[in-house]
């Protein structure tokens, strides 16, 4: 895993990380480490399948597209994974607490077990020799598992905040450094059990959290790869290779079929397609010819272009995206947490408390020692064990329930963001449709498709991949010089015959669809056009009146045209607006939020991308654009939008079980605290309360497993 | 009482040795990919060592 150390190794070798998208199985490991390494140049490489990356080690000399290319050639679609630092620390992260875990564990169970027989009536030198040793485990034990909570208290306290970890590290450093005077001075009482019982049930809280956490992708970054890193400039009639810094408005750019154009700019020569389904989310390519306006980041697919660019670098309109989309993401990072909110609450009360026993007793006319004890007392048993539980662990189980139904949850607060979404807005290519062209009138003789199979198999253009989907499972023909010719389809000899598939006028038909139809036929003989579509998900009336019974009002809003955007959402029964650019769609979202409203945004383009991050808390269809899926918090697989009220209901029934979990919590609390205030609390009493309330949370959060019903 | 000198350290001693045995598993990387070492025991290993 770590890149770094085995670059070390091998000073030759460079290591990268991928993110590969479709990895489901074990053919497909097999598939992607066999067969890269038969690429000269790769060294080696190895899937990491919870992670969905692939770390290729290769010579540095290999280029970036060459290793892109090699995945293609095995069948997987890659894209350079942006932010390695930063996946690391999250691992590490998680790594530090599950070893803090551990050592808590091992301390908390040896100390239980010398404290059973303390409790059980050990006195005098046994019980003395028991508390040393329990000290010589807890001391080392809570220094080591207790850091992630000392480092948070201490920064926190740093800024003159207070958290959750606050009243956690004082309870236990004081339990501690009273229950060692105690074991000095050959005390009664020892509570190193409780200490390091309640480090133990916090980390295994903390440790679902960070395994909940998102897997923090920098979706910035990832959107402005979308742009290629060099372009052929064309000075004085000569091709020149430069990268893209150093491209002026102004220059004349040369962009060859297939190639991603590096800069917004208006077409002079030659028409083509361009694929803008990266940038706009529409999966028809446009058909563009001299005087159209091309951005940067979008495919050439057919034929040469020329390209006098207006606008480079940071003034592009994706640059321009990737700018709202940083500034964006505010009404997320400034959500607080209900469990923050909750120790907000808790911390003061808790503190004061104790400090109010502690003053109690002495005036009451006890000793400093014995107030003290008391005081501690009510420290450890108040300290929020069960209440760190309770929201992790609910969440875990929903998200663990959502998963089994294609629904990904990638970040804990989002469920707590969706159970308060009162509006739902929704984009409408590839989000209330499927965003794939779905073929119809394709031929039905078997000899037709045979052919029709082997001819939309050599090209790469959406329609012939829509064509190939749609014909999966069908045998293609053996034919003859199969070529593609650019810009107007593939043609093939097939028993002697001419056959070709592409633009009506040039296979030979009379009538011309447009860039949504295709002809396909012999060369002397009846021509069929073939149609494209962008179906309406399936169910989505339905799933639209399921969300507005749950108090979400669904609302369609696309960038699309005024009667295609009225059409859908007529279809859907719902609101609409028409004609929205990826800024106004941001605006859109910050204004509900202004009247008060929760928004939940469900979108997969990269137009949708600075929505979807001012959103209270956004969803994507996993069939997105890997911005749109990066900046969303949840992601769901399959045709069907039922997934969003299915989340939305999952939602709500967890923040019902998070709540009743604090209630339990507190409850318990309730009871015992009094008990302490009182001086009635022994190690014993102490221990059975916290993993008394620890184990209730527990069991109430496992009712979510059927939350995703 | 003798047999608490012996049985304690053995207890404490094995605590330690899972304990010693959990981080060297974590810290080899174990748990790094958790479905992938899953689905990697259904790769034929005929051609090279797929395993490794």
């Amino acid at each position: 895993m770590n890149a770094h150390a085995s670059i070390a190794g091998s000073a030759t070798l460079e290591a990268s990380l991928f993110a590969v998208e479709g990895m489901r199985c074990a053919a497909c490991i097999a598939r992607i480490e066999r067969g890269l390494v038969e690429v000269p140049g790769i060294r080696s490489a190895r899937v990491n399948l919870s992670a969905r990356r692939v770390r290729v080690e290769h010579d540095p000399a290999i280029s970036e597209d060459s290793i892109l290319e090699a995945f293609r050639q095995v069948g997987f679609d890659a894209h350079p994974f942006a932010s390695d630092s930063v996946a690391d620390n999250r691992s590490s992260e998680s790594r530090k607490l599950v070893l803090a875990l551990a050592v808590s564990g091992f301390a908390a169970m040896n100390i239980m077990l010398l404290s059973v027989s303390v409790w059980s009536g050990a006195v005098g030198t046994t019980r003395d020799l028991f508390h040393w040793i329990s000290a010589l485990i807890a001391v080392p034990a809570v220094a080591y598992s207790g850091r992630p909570f000392f480092e948070s208290a201490l920064a926190a306290i740093r800024k003159r905040r207070t958290n959750m970890d606050v009243p956690i590290s004082i309870g236990v450093i004081v339990t501690v450094a009273m229950s060692l005077y105690e074991t000095a001075t050959g005390g009664e009482h020892a509570y190193f059990d409780g200490a390091v019982m309640l480090l133990f049930f916090l980390l295994a809280g903390r440790f679902l959290d960070s395994v909940m956490r998102a897997r923090a992708e920098d979706s910035v970054a990832a959107l402005l790869r979308r742009v290629p890193s060099e372009a052929t400039v064309l000075i004085g009639g000569k091709q020149v290779r430069r990268r893209v810094e150093m491209l002026l408005p102004g220059d004349l750019l040369f962009v060859a079929a297939g190639e991603r154009i590096a800069a917004d700019g208006t077409v002079l020569e030659g028409s083509s397609d361009v694929d803008r389904a990266h940038i706009t989310g529409e999966s028809l390519p446009e058909r563009i010819a001299p005087g159209a306006n091309v951005l940067a980041g979008t495919i050439n697919l057919s034929r040469p272009l020329t390209v006098r660019a207006t606008a480079v670098g940071n003034q592009t309109a994706i640059a321009d995206i990737a700018r709202l989309m940083e500034q964006a993401s505010g009404s997320k990072s400034l959500y607080v947490r209900i469990a923050d909110r909750a120790a907000r609450l808790y911390a003061p009360a808790v503190h004061s408390l104790a400090a109010m026993t502690f003053l109690g007793w002495m005036l009451a006319g006890a000793g400093v020692h014995q107030s003290l004890l008391i005081a501690v007392a009510v420290l450890i048993i108040t300290c929020p064990c069960a209440l760190g539980l309770a929201v992790p662990i609910a969440q875990v189980v929903t998200a663990g329930a959502l998963m089994k139904r294609g629904i990904l949850v990638k970040e804990g607060s989002a469920l707590e963001r969706l159970a308060t979404a009162d509006i739902a807005l929704l984009d409408k290519t590839g989000t209330a449709t499927l965003g794939r062209l779905d073929a119809s009138d394709l031929p039905v003789k078997a000899g037709e498709r045979a052919i029709l199979a082997a001819l939309a198999r050599a090209s790469r253009h959406p329609l012939a991949r829509s064509v190939t989907c749609a014909m999966e499972g069908v045998e293609a023909a053996k034919g003859d010089r199969i070529d593609e010719v650019p810009g107007l389809g593939v043609e093939g000899y097939f028993a002697g015959r001419r056959w070709r598939f592409g633009r009506p006028d040039w296979v030979g038909s009379k009538r011309d669809g447009g860039t949504t139809a295709a002809a396909f036929g012999p060369a002397d003989g009846s021509i069929r056009l073939i149609h494209f579509a962008d179906a309406l998900r399936p169910d989505a009336q339905r799933a639209m009146a399921e969300l507005d019974g749950l108090g979400v009002l669904p609302q369609l809003i696309s960038g699309d045209q005024v009667d295609v955007v009225r059409k859908v959402a007529g279809l859907m029964g719902i609101q609409w607006r028409a004609r929205v650019t990826p800024a106004e769609k941001t605006e859109l979202v910050i204004e509900q939020q202004r009247s008060g409203h929760h928004v939940l945004m469900v979108g997969d383009g990269l137009n949708d991308g600075p929505a979807l991050k001012a959103a209270d808390v956004a969803m994507a269809p996993a069939a997105a654009s890997d911005v749109g899926q990066m900046a969303a918090d949840i992601v769901f697989f399959g045709d069907s939008l039922d997934a969003i009220s299915r989340a939305v209901r999952a939602a709500r029934r967890m923040m019902r079980v998070v709540k009743q979990n604090f209630a339990l919590a507190i409850g318990y609390n309730v009871l015992a605290v009094p008990l302490a205030i009182a001086g009635h609390v022994t190690p014993l009493i102490a221990a059975l309360a916290m993993s008394g309330s620890s184990i209730l949370v527990v069991a109430n959060a496992l009712r979510l497993r059927s939350a995703a019903k | 009482m003798t047999g608490i000198g012996f049985l304690l350290p053995i207890a404490l001693g094995l605590g330690l040795l899972g304990l010693g045995a959990f981080f060297w598993s974590v810290k080899s990387g174990q748990f790094e990919d958790l479905d992938g070492a899953a689905m990697r025991i259904l790769i034929d290993e005929e051609e090279q060592d797929g395993g490794n």
